[in-house]
């Protein structure tokens, strides 16, 4: 990784030096314990700088490669009503890319560095958008569940204590919720469709269950990064607390669906007013973050195959700008 | 795990997509750092060699009578694209009735080191503020 980039501390500190990085670790401390936001040009702990570019990154990577399993079904969306929204939603996350591309550079890393890693393979991305898309209900199925539960995770990521991230998800969360509710949609049509569209909206909703509860990361006592973030006011909520309060929206969603969720161990606990879930299979979920789900090569090759085919693009835009110069040079 | 093989079917350019294609290898990463470099002789205004698309400050007026407020920033090799590209990422749901954008390297910025004593002139000053005059709580119109 650039790990040049980063804020790098020096094995011997000056006097001086450490005196300025112990007056910049008082000034970071007492905005974080205010609950206020620290700003791109503020002293800011290598760790905690390197932790803001790995989730922002990878934040920005999913909304990335997460155009692609709903790209796929563009061409045969059922009605030019269908078409059109699909591609406004495909084109909002390519907007929420970069939105956060623009968040974590001003964490010091580039936006090519990131472009690279990503179609090297090196970088992460939501586990979910490496499972496929099979059917047009699958458009419901990502659109109520996976943004769903992205919603979920990101309404508290607009009060992280970095200012350009939690600036980005006010933004992002505004248009997010058209995703939700027009997945809603086409589930709530299907459902009230014929016997075999039906299945076909019961039979995505099964497929994304499972692997949406899984976006929220990794169980609470398996999660060893969560307690520090939310010790710098990065994350509001631990990973279990957001998976029970999606599993409780759920439920009542949809039963208005007229559809059932795949699991027979959902309860709302008395004792500890929470909802829980059934055992999810978190070996799966390493598996496919690792590299091996059912379509991380695809996913990857494609991202790669189109920002080499774009190369000329920005090739000629360069060129077309230099020759503009010249011609403003000249006059 | 899903027992459906592959059965996601771009409907077009499906046979160029190598799907085998195991993890991409370290050639790869360096091939593609070289498409975007060439070196620019005249150089767009805010442009760097290293990076030909530089990055440029996006503020959008929402409405007449109001002002332009920092909406983000974008990369574009010109402020012409830039324009573009910024009605396209910032302005989808008309939020905008004017852009403006600006190199970001031509924005001058006060010293975040110096947050105290820069700004602490008005700190004491309070006369500044109306709700200093407490004497003439309770007359009208004042």
């Amino acid at each position: 990784m650039a790990s040049q980039n980063l804020q790098s501390v020096p094995a011997e500190l000056s006097p001086e030096e450490q005196e300025r990085e112990a007056a910049g670790q008082a000034y970071f401390d007492r905005i974080i314990s205010e609950d206020s936001r620290i700003e791109p040009r503020d002293w800011m702990p290598a760790a905690y700088r390197k932790t803001l570019l790995r989730q922002i990154s990878q934040h920005a990577h999913s909304e990335i490669i997460g155009m692609q399993p709903e790209a796929n079904w563009i061409t045969r969306a059922p009605s030019l009503k269908r078409k059109s929204i699909l591609m406004a939603k495909v084109q909002d996350e390519a907007g929420h890319g970069l939105y956060l591309y623009s968040a974590a550079e001003t964490l010091g890393q580039s936006r090519d560095q990131m472009m690279e890693d990503l179609i090297a393979g090196k970088a992460r991305y939501s586990s979910i958008f490496n499972y496929p898309t099979i059917s047009w209900a699958d458009m419901g199925a990502i659109g109520w569940l996976v943004d769903g539960a992205a919603i979920c995770n990101q309404v508290p990521l607009c009060r992280a204590s970095y200012g350009p991230y939690g600036r980005a998800m006010v933004r992002i969360c505004k248009e997010e919720s058209f995703h939700q509710r027009q997945g809603f949609e086409i589930l709530l049509e299907l459902a009230n469709g014929t016997p075999a569209q039906k299945q076909m909206a019961q039979d995505a909703v099964n497929r994304w269950y499972a692997p949406s509860l899984m976006m929220f990361g990794p169980p609470d006592d398996d999660s060893p990064n969560s307690k520090q973030s939310m010790a710098w006011n990065i994350k509001r909520f631990s990973n279990d607390e957001l998976r029970s309060r999606f599993v409780g929206m759920m439920v009542e969603q949809v039963r208005v669906l007229g559809l059932t969720l795949p699991d027979e161990d959902i309860r709302f606990n008395e004792e500890t007013k929470k909802w829980e879930h059934g055992p999810l299979d978190w070996n799966e979920f390493k598996e496919v973050l690792a590299g091996r789900g059912p379509c991380n090569s695809q996913r990857v090759e494609r991202r790669r195959e189109a920002h080499e085919n774009g190369a000329w693009v920005r090739e000629a835009a360069v060129a077309y700008a230099r020759k503009q110069a010249q011609k403003e040079n000249a006059a | 795990m899903a027992p459906h093989g592959n059965p996601e079917a771009p409907a077009s350019a499906a046979s160029e997509i190598n799907r085998e294609a195991p993890k991409v290898a370290a050639t790869n990463a360096e091939r593609t750092t070289t498409t975007p470099a060439s070196a620019p002789d005249v150089t767009p205004r805010g442009a760097h060699e290293e990076s030909p698309w530089s990055l440029w400050e996006v503020f959008v007026r929402s409405s007449r009578g109001l002002s332009h407020v920092h909406a983000g920033s974008l990369h574009a090799p010109d402020a012409a694209m830039a324009l573009r590209n910024a009605r396209d990422l910032y302005t989808r749901r008309n939020e905008g009735v004017s852009i403006w954008v600006v190199p970001a390297e031509a924005i001058s910025s006060s010293d975040p080191d110096s947050k105290g004593s820069f700004f602490e002139s008005p700190q004491g000053k309070d006369y500044r503020h109306a709700t200093y005059y407490t004497k003439s709580e309770g007359v009208k119109h004042l």
